[in-house]
């Protein structure tokens, strides 16, 4: 039968005889405090669901932005059916559940010394989470950088760069081609390129239809292919001479160099000219997670897949988009899910107990057009052996390609409501 | 009570289940950590914000397991439920239906019809009030109730659809009560209902649509 910390310290009776034995955490007293590094859909989860099962937990979130813009539902701002402002949220209400946010950016995480580090001082926790979500390897594409990116935006991290994306799109003079540079697996969001090249057909149908998206991928396949070029077809003239979508695969696609000024892009054999060129570069763990020495050779972390503790620090767990959790995509579902997982296991192990089973899902919708939405669903299991998160044998999947009109338009309405719900579960 | 159709069916196996849900195996989840799964779409501890995603929270654990069976074997058409009830085992689908059933139900804050509310309360009674007691309100001494009361409008509208267009087992009462109130009152019968069902709100009562 094992002793938790508080009954540990109350059987020694003196807190100087527990230091002798070199509980790290007594310096912090008997409150348990987990810091949060960064405050986006995995951290934000994490952080509250610690606190709504164990108020007594001192919570603080690192977090240098004030407002958090959601990645998902910002195509639809690159669409113009939503405002920047739709896909905002404060960190109000983690506050009001008694949760710090600390508008600071973590410099450093000390795994031995237990704290995590900012300009202003030293932030000391029982146990850590860090979701930084991804980081952009500008230098992966000749020519590109954090500058040329405020000339030819990724729009891969929502805010400032879905705004610049949009205001380009609306000034773009009718007839001009929108390039998108796809990037390579593994990557934020893996639909979330097809479904951007959708929203902003849709826009251009009404608005600059003589217009078109181009595609340039170094994939030869990408997630519920079979279902957008199905949607592209019905909708966007896909295939034909008209359309409005097209996408041009890998090898041959991949672009290694672009020129910012020109807005143009070169692969190995060719080169495209955009009026408005979007490139989403390569990805890897947020520059903190790498910093701390969380990453692999792979540029992202590896965790235990039961607790999402790093399998390189101890007393670190490492959620979201940066996490390697096998067959979970990387997607706000999977963080929401995984900080759910998170949280359960640092509670246990905080109470020097054993986690308990984890449950994950994820849930992915995309939006083509006006009451066409499409969707990927997956329930996980932790397998026997505890190595892989796998999807459950004959359940989830995608959409079927022979859904009825009112099915494709149901799905909408539910990844509408799934915004409205999963926004509202991590920040209210 | 509203019968669940698939129950009967089901009584042998759930029976069973609820014999051995107690003794929850190794690789079983916590019912809190399977619940949590679902807060995504039906909201925190099953209360959705709407508003096409109903409430989950406060129902039938019966129900509850009874939807999710039909949605599984295809019996209740879905989008996606389907997909994601599969991947659930039957004691799982049991324990999240008890667990369900201990949240407190919210009804939806939602903009409604006010001058319906009246002929939708005159209709419930009529119709539909001896299966679904009080105006369907999750009541704890109830046995196969379905939440209308305070539900989300959007997916009671889906719902009735599913019914209508034998994507839904009809019930054979409720198939006779639906064809005698829709002969006398049209499909503004359904607007009244919603309406009236949806008055069941809590902090925005009555705002007019």
């Amino acid at each position: 039968m094992s002793m938790n910390r508080r009954d540990f310290v109350k059987a020694t009776g003196a807190a100087a005889a527990v230091g002798a034995l070199g509980v790290p955490t007594l310096a912090l007293g008997n409150t348990k405090k987990v810091v949060v590094v960064g405050g986006g859909t995995g951290g934000a989860t994490a952080a509250k669901y610690l606190k709504l099962a164990d108020e007594s937990i001192d919570v603080t979130i690192i977090e240098p932005n004030e407002n958090y813009y959601t990645c998902y539902m910002s195509n639809e701002v690159l669409g113009g059916k939503r405002g920047l402002d739709d896909i905002k949220q404060t960190y109000d209400g983690l506050k009001a559940h008694g949760i710090k946010v600390v508008h600071e950016a973590a410099t450093g995480i000390d795994a031995d010394k237990k704290v995590v580090k900012t300009a202003s001082g030293e932030f000391p926790y029982d146990r850590c989470v860090v979701s930084p979500g991804v980081s952009m390897l500008y230098d992966k594409i000749e020519g590109y950088s954090a500058e040329a990116a405020t000339k030819m935006p990724h729009a891969w991290k929502a805010g400032d760069q879905t705004k610049l994306l949009r205001g380009q799109l609306e000034a773009m003079d009718d007839g001009g081609v929108v390039i998108i540079v796809a990037p390579p697996n593994p990557y934020r969001c893996p639909p979330g390129p097809y479904e951007r090249a959708s929203q902003i057909a849709m826009y251009l149908q009404t608005e600059k239809p003589k217009s078109k998206v181009l595609i340039l991928d170094p994939k030869q396949r990408f997630s519920k292919q079979g279902l957008f070029t199905q949607g592209w077809e019905r909708l966007y003239g896909y295939g034909t001479d008209n359309a409005l979508i097209e996408w041009l695969p890998g090898p041959d696609a991949a672009v290694t160099r672009i020129d910012a000024d020109t807005k143009t892009c070169y692969t190995t054999f060719d080169e495209y000219a955009g009026a408005v060129v979007n490139v989403i570069p390569p990805q890897q763990a947020g520059q903190i997670a790498v910093d701390a020495g969380l990453a692999d050779d792979s540029g992202w972390c590896p965790v235990n897949k039961k607790t999402f503790e790093s399998t390189i620090h101890k007393g670190i767990h490492v959620i979201g988009d940066a996490a390697i959790a096998t067959a979970m995509p990387k997607s706000g579902y999977s963080a929401n899910s995984q900080g759910k997982v998170a949280a359960a296991a640092i509670i246990a192990m905080m109470n020097d107990e054993e986690p308990g089973v984890p449950s994950y899902v994820n849930t992915c919708y995309s939006i083509i057009g006006k009451d066409y939405g499409i969707s990927v669903a997956a329930v996980y299991r932790l397998s026997e052996d505890g190595q892989t998160i796998a999807g459950v044998e004959g359940a989830g999947g995608l959409t079927p390609t022979d859904a009825p009109e009112f099915a494709l338009a149901r799905e909408v309405e539910y990844a509408y409501s799934w915004y409205d719900n999963i926004v509202y579960d991590i920040f209210a | 009570m509203a019968k669940a159709t698939m129950i009967t069916a089901l009584a042998g196996g759930i029976l069973a289940l609820g014999l051995s849900a107690t003794v929850a195996a190794d690789d079983t989840p916590t019912a809190k950590m399977l619940v949590d799964t679902c807060a995504g779409c039906h909201g925190t501890n099953g209360n959705s914000v709407g508003p096409a995603a109903p409430s989950i929270a406060g129902m039938d654990p019966y129900v509850f397991t009874d939807m999710m069976y039909a949605f599984a074997n295809g019996d209740t058409y879905s989008t996606i439920m389907g997909r994601i009830a599969r991947g659930y085992t039957e004691e799982e689908w049991e324990l999240m239906g008890e667990y369900l059933k201990s949240q407190t139900f919210e009804p939806a804050d939602q903009t409604f019809e006010t001058a319906l509310v009246e002929k939708g309360g005159e209709l419930h009674e009529e119709y539909c009030e001896s299966c679904h007691v009080e105006g369907g309100k999750p009541l704890p001494d109830e046995e196969d109730y379905y939440i209308l009361a305070g539900q989300w409008t959007p997916y009671l509208r889906n719902a009735m659809s599913d019914f209508q267009n034998d994507r839904r087992i009809l019930p054979k009462k409720m198939g006779r009560k639906l064809e005698s109130m829709l002969e006398a009152e049209g499909d503004e019968g359904l607007d009244a209902l919603y309406a009236y069902y949806a008055s069941f709100a809590g902090a925005n009562q009555g705002d007019d649509e």
